[in-house]
């Protein structure tokens, strides 16, 4: 041995093996050990649910299946409004204002980033636009159109009916959200991509419609559902203006039969409208995570 | 010698207090090959880019035609569509086939019709050598193949003038060569070019005039026997005895 070795090198033969506690997560023992945690956490919660002092009430203000199914089906005779078909109010007004805010998303964010001197007090107003409708609440909004425009007696837009009323504000509020997911998304567009395409003579609105708008809808698609899913939540606060939905079924049933299962009826039938989204947009999100490392 | 298709003018063009191109005069006729060298930050890719008016100058002027750019009345689109740019990174549209790329610009900016550009694009695939990979996405192919692909999305367009930006600079160097090749084909056809390069054999083969640029001055212009056996200035023969 040469007597020049680095004193800061050890002589040690290194051990690989991991530390005891980590040695439980591996391979199937793993698996074991943490289906078994998970038995045990939903386990215990159930139990505290059951014993609770209160649990006989709650599970019967709020799980009773005979006012379950009332509620859902609702019960014309006893003035009783059905939670299910208050869910089609819901799910319409989704989607048709769904559409407008697509259409009013796109044009603010392609407003905001053009760069044409006319379009200047467009710019200005779409970006005022987006500073304010982020900013107030959602329930702020609805009452402002459901109560301020009917009094204003201007032509068609003061004798409309409460729902519409309703896709008004919820189009006013996520248009602003969703301008901005189409501006990242836009922006997300590597630059050489632009300049490639001007280079070659294309004009702006050609170079957005042909090469970005193509590539950035590919990263907005998963903030766009996740946009969407809180949106199909945001309409049951059409209940505030009176509108039977869902949720003011529920409370319709609350305060005449002094039970609560109608709102947790509605609860079920918003998850079942909003977990296939999620779980679709998580997939999505997962799907793209693993094109991109296969890529590079 | 017939007038040029570009001069350059007492070029200026300032990045704030920047100022990346100082008074640059140069003139390019047809089937001309000039080459511009010198070394990164020098000014060589800011002057393509101010002739495709991708970035606009502070002072001096460009005349490309007989025209002057710096006529407001200019449409930059159309001046585009006769000055193909090529660049250091590809650019490639990923979300196009390779057969795509090369017909969007005759299809979306001269709005000629698709089925009568089919032909003359896959023409222009098997000039590059790759017809065989028309329908492929650009992910797909190679560095060398993907920048051969953006030299014929450039020449669908029938440039009169090819603007090309360190082309082979982010290529890997066992593929720099099949790009070198593709412009030495288009040189001894006659197209016209302004290339910045690092490739200083390839500038000796093909270029008419080599430039030399140095801190956005022109220092020295010749041919390429004048520049690189006999440079004037030391500040040349730095340079040239460095990428050597």
């Amino acid at each position: 041995m040469s007597n020049d070795t680095d004193e800061s090198l050890s002589e040690e033969t290194p051990s690989f093996l991991a530390p005891r506690r980590k040695q439980l997560l591996i391979g199937r023992r793993g698996v074991v050990v943490s289906t078994l945690s998970t038995v045990v956490i939903v386990g215990g919660l159930l139990t505290v649910f059951y014993l609770a002092r209160g649990g006989r009430e709650v599970r019967h203000f709020y799980f009773d299946p005979h006012d379950m199914w009332q509620a859902f089906v609702g019960d014309h005779d006893k003035g009783l409004s059905s939670v299910g078909r208050g869910l089609l109010t819901n799910i319409w007004v989704f989607l048709v204002s769904e559409v407008f805010i697509l259409i009013f998303g796109l044009t603010i964010a392609w407003t905001r980033m053009s760069r044409s001197p006319v379009l200047m007090p467009f710019r200005i107003l779409a970006t005022v636009y987006s500073d304010i409708f982020r900013g107030i609440p959602v329930l702020l909004v609805f009452l402002l159109v459901g109560y301020g425009l009917p009094p204003l007696q201007i032509g068609f837009i003061s004798n409309l009916s409460v729902a519409t009323y309703g896709c008004i504000a919820l189009t006013l509020t996520y248009s602003a959200y969703v301008a901005e997911v189409f501006r990242a998304g836009i922006y997300s567009v590597p630059h050489g991509q632009l300049l490639a395409a001007r280079s070659l003579g294309l004009t702006n609105a050609t170079t957005m419609r042909r090469v970005i708008l193509p590539q950035a809808v590919r990263t907005v698609i998963p903030p766009l559902l996740n946009d969407f899913i809180s949106l199909q939540k945001d309409t049951a606060l059409l209940s505030i203006l009176g509108v039977v939905e869902a949720v003011n079924a529920g409370t319709i049933y609350q305060d005449t039969q002094f039970n609560s299962s109608g709102l947790m009826v509605a609860s079920l039938l918003f998850l079942a409208m909003t977990i296939p989204l999620t779980r679709f947009t998580d997939g999505l999100i997962t799907r793209d995570r693993k094109r991109r490392l296969a890529s590079s | 010698m017939s007038a040029p298709i570009l001069e350059l003018d007492g070029v200026v063009k300032r990045f704030g207090d920047n100022e990346v191109l100082r008074g640059i005069s140069l003139e390019l006729h047809r089937h001309e090959v000039v080459c511009l060298i010198g070394a990164s930050g020098s000014g060589k890719s800011t002057l393509l880019r101010c002739v495709n008016l991708l970035e606009t100058i502070d002072e001096g002027k460009i005349t490309l035609f007989g025209q002057s750019l710096n006529d407001p009345r200019i449409d930059p689109d159309q001046v585009r569509r006769h000055t193909g740019m090529v660049f250091q990174s590809f650019n490639l549209f990923p979300h196009l086939s390779v057969l795509e790329n090369v017909l969007v610009g005759p299809v979306r900016a001269l709005k000629r019709k698709r089925s009568d550009v089919v032909e003359e694009a896959m023409h222009l695939l098997e000039r590059i050598g790759l017809s065989d990979r028309a329908k492929e996405f650009p992910d797909r192919l190679s560095g060398g193949q993907q920048q051969r692909v953006a030299i014929a999305r450039s020449l669908a367009m029938k440039p009169a003038l090819l603007l090309l930006d360190e082309v082979t600079s982010a290529l890997d160097p066992s593929l720099v060569g099949e790009v070198l090749d593709l412009l030495r084909d288009l040189a001894a056809s006659g197209t016209t070019m302004l290339i910045a390069t690092h490739e200083m054999n390839f500038a000796r083969d093909v270029a008419h005039q080599v430039v030399y640029l140095d801190g956005g001055v022109l220092v020295e212009q010749g041919t390429p026997e004048e520049l690189f056996t006999n440079p004037k200035h030391d500040s040349t023969k730095q340079f040239l005895e460095r990428v050597r």
